[in-house]
């Protein structure tokens, strides 16, 4: 089919935009990914100071527009949680953008859908954040908020993964229903981790077990209570985690291990589990350091974006082939 | 015509009937025309009040207060000049005394009834520091938050059996007033802007409660006679309390002892 055809099913129908076009909304895309690991970074140390409630209105602050706030006010706790606030709305304003860039040139109805998702996402996060500061910090919303958060950070990378070239022409695609099992369930895994983790968190459960590796000198807390049990809950999640990652990482190398689209999220992942773990028995020596405790939240943003990553790539060939028209004009 | 009058009547009248009945969701109200009750129990007799005094101490050698970094914010800096220290342990030169104690009655009065609260309790936000750190405070008396700093704060208050409020004071010279509704022992406040800001009140439904000065001594004056729980709290070092019985015009002195532990820290 020559490029100017325009078959049914042909992936980007619409404004039949170009390969250049193309390849800016997939670097727009990762662009909005990457701003949101800024926001995760900037939510984290709002939480990691205590200074979530340091603006005490909603939308506005301290009486001001958001926008309008002097920066000489910036001050204190007000740095992180009225930056927080600015990065949001920077990220919710590049979502609007995106959502309306896959509808116009994205003629797979999903993406056009997941665009939509992304801002409704985004929206209800933004919500659910002022909702925190207007009820002080209720554990539930909180929660909400932190778990939102990563499961917005996950569409903006999948967005950014399914918009991409190698997505596009189907590189690297393997059919392996263990690996798929595998990865998905270890997505699901990180991300009931991520859950845990921020309930201890926004329970105030951080140093609920204050000694790292072991529990007040031994194996298993020798007492419980509520923040306990969250706290070793966490603990217990971070080994079954890793073993997840393992077993992925082994099944990729060894049966796919000249698959580079398998082969370096695997890789990744499996780094970035170690660089969590360390993070968090950091976090507990350093008795919740600001940076330490923070980048610990970051890093597991990235090792359930990178799970999702080597997940969706070991669903691909499940996925409807793409077009050899399209993926002609992709390659182009 | 005249029959759907009457029913209109009579269906508003089962319905003012019906609110009246149901009215006031747990609210009881005294009929229009009954005097205002006169409040139940005894009033106390400054003729025959006593006093109880006291000087709370340390068991232990309570840990040096921490340096604040005020450099968070630059107008703080220059509103509190030199080193700042924080104010958790208010420890008098003999190394003993201790200050900022909370001291109360915690049971015995039993139904004893008191004047309404007069005057305004006020707390200050000035230097970038809470004044006073520990004061108290009657239910129902008004509490005046003023903040004389050129910067912003947001005074949050934290309760358990009150209701929590987290208020911004951006402008030097802003006023805010708030009120606690039932007895609480203590209510902590914080500047979530200015983390090293903090301050206990409590919240009381009689008036004998004091705080110890910087020589670690209190007086609960007029105190009728009659056996009393009365409790010593620091804000780290948690509370101890002493039963004390009081005869009519005496004036008993009790010391407390408040144990540092091994581990305490600032």
């Amino acid at each position: 089919m020559g490029p100017v055809g325009r078959p049914p099913g042909l992936l980007f129908q619409p404004t039949r935009p170009t390969p250049t076009c193309l390849t800016m909304l997939h670097r727009f895309a990762t662009l909005v990914a990457a701003c949101t690991v800024v926001l995760v970074l900037a939510g984290s140390l709002v939480t990691s100071t205590g200074s979530g409630l340091s603006v005490p209105d909603w939308p506005t602050s301290y009486g001001w527009s958001m926008f309008t706030f002097p920066p000489s006010k910036w001050v204190g706790g007000i740095f992180y949680e009225h930056g927080h606030r600015l990065i949001a709305s920077t990220v919710g304003s590049l979502t609007i953008l995106l959502a309306a860039w896959l509808w116009r040139s994205d003629s797979r109805r999903w993406m056009k859908r997941l665009g939509v998702a992304a801002l409704g996402a985004v929206i209800l996060q933004g919500l659910l954040g002022g909702l925190t500061v207007l009820f002080f910090l209720p554990t539930a919303v909180s929660t909400a908020h932190a778990g939102l958060a990563e499961i917005f950070f996950c569409m903006t990378v999948a967005i950014a993964l399914f918009t991409s070239k190698g997505w596009i022409l189907g590189a690297g695609q393997v059919d392996d229903g263990w690996l798929r099992r595998a990865t998905a369930a270890t997505t699901a895994i990180v991300y009931a981790q991520i859950l845990i983790g921020a309930t201890m968190r926004h329970s105030n459960a951080g140093l609920a077990i204050p000694d790292f590796p072991l529990m007040f000198g031994g194996l298993v807390p020798d007492h419980w209570d509520r923040q306990i049990a969250i706290h070793f809950a966490h603990r217990l999640g971070a080994l079954v985690v890793t073993a997840s990652v393992i077993a992925a990482f082994v099944r990729v190398w060894r049966r796919h291990g000249g698959t580079r689209a398998l082969t370096i999220p695997a890789t990744l992942l499996a780094a970035l589990v170690v660089i969590q773990v360390t993070l968090g028995g950091l976090t507990i020596l350093t008795k919740r350091g600001v940076w330490i405790n923070s980048m610990h939240v970051v890093v597991g943003a990235l090792v359930l974006a990178t799970s999702l990553v080597l997940a969706l790539r070991s669903w691909r060939v499940k996925f409807r082939a793409a077009p050899a028209s399209n993926e002609a004009e992709i390659a182009a | 015509m005249r029959l759907r009058s009457v029913t209109v009547y009579a269906l508003a009248l089962t319905v003012a009937a019906s609110v009246a009945a149901c009215g006031g969701g747990g609210q009881e109200s005294a009929p229009a025309s009954a005097p205002a009750a006169a409040p139940a129990g005894q009033r106390v007799d400054p003729a025959t009040a006593g006093e109880v005094t006291g000087t709370v101490v340390l068991d232990g050698t309570a840990p040096a207060n921490v340096a604040i970094k005020m450099n968070a914010d630059p107008i703080c800096i220059k509103q509190a000049p030199g080193t700042q220290m924080q104010e958790t342990f208010a420890v008098a030169a003999d190394g003993k005394s201790l200050g900022n104690v909370f001291v109360y009655v915690k049971d015995g009065l039993g139904n004893y009834v008191y004047d309404a609260p007069s005057g305004i309790a006020t707390i200050d936000q000035k230097g970038c520091r809470y004044i006073p750190h520990v004061f108290g405070m009657r239910v129902g008396q008004k509490l005046e938050i003023l903040n004389s700093d050129p910067t912003l704060h947001n005074i949050h208050a934290t309760p358990k059996a009150n209701s929590e409020f987290n208020t911004g004071q951006p402008i030097q010279g802003m006023k805010t007033e708030h009120t606690f509704a039932s007895q609480e022992v203590m209510v902590p406040f914080k500047c979530d802007v200015h983390g090293w800001m903090n301050a206990y009140v409590g919240v009381l439904d009689h008036p004998y409660f004091t705080v110890t000065g910087a020589d670690g001594k209190f007086a609960l004056k007029g105190l009728p006679a009659g056996t009393y729980t009365i409790e010593a709290w620091h804000e780290r070092l948690g509370a101890t309390t002493q039963s004390v019985t009081l005869a009519a015009k005496e004036t008993k002195d009790v010391s407390f002892t408040l144990k540092v532990p091994a581990t305490a820290t600032n």
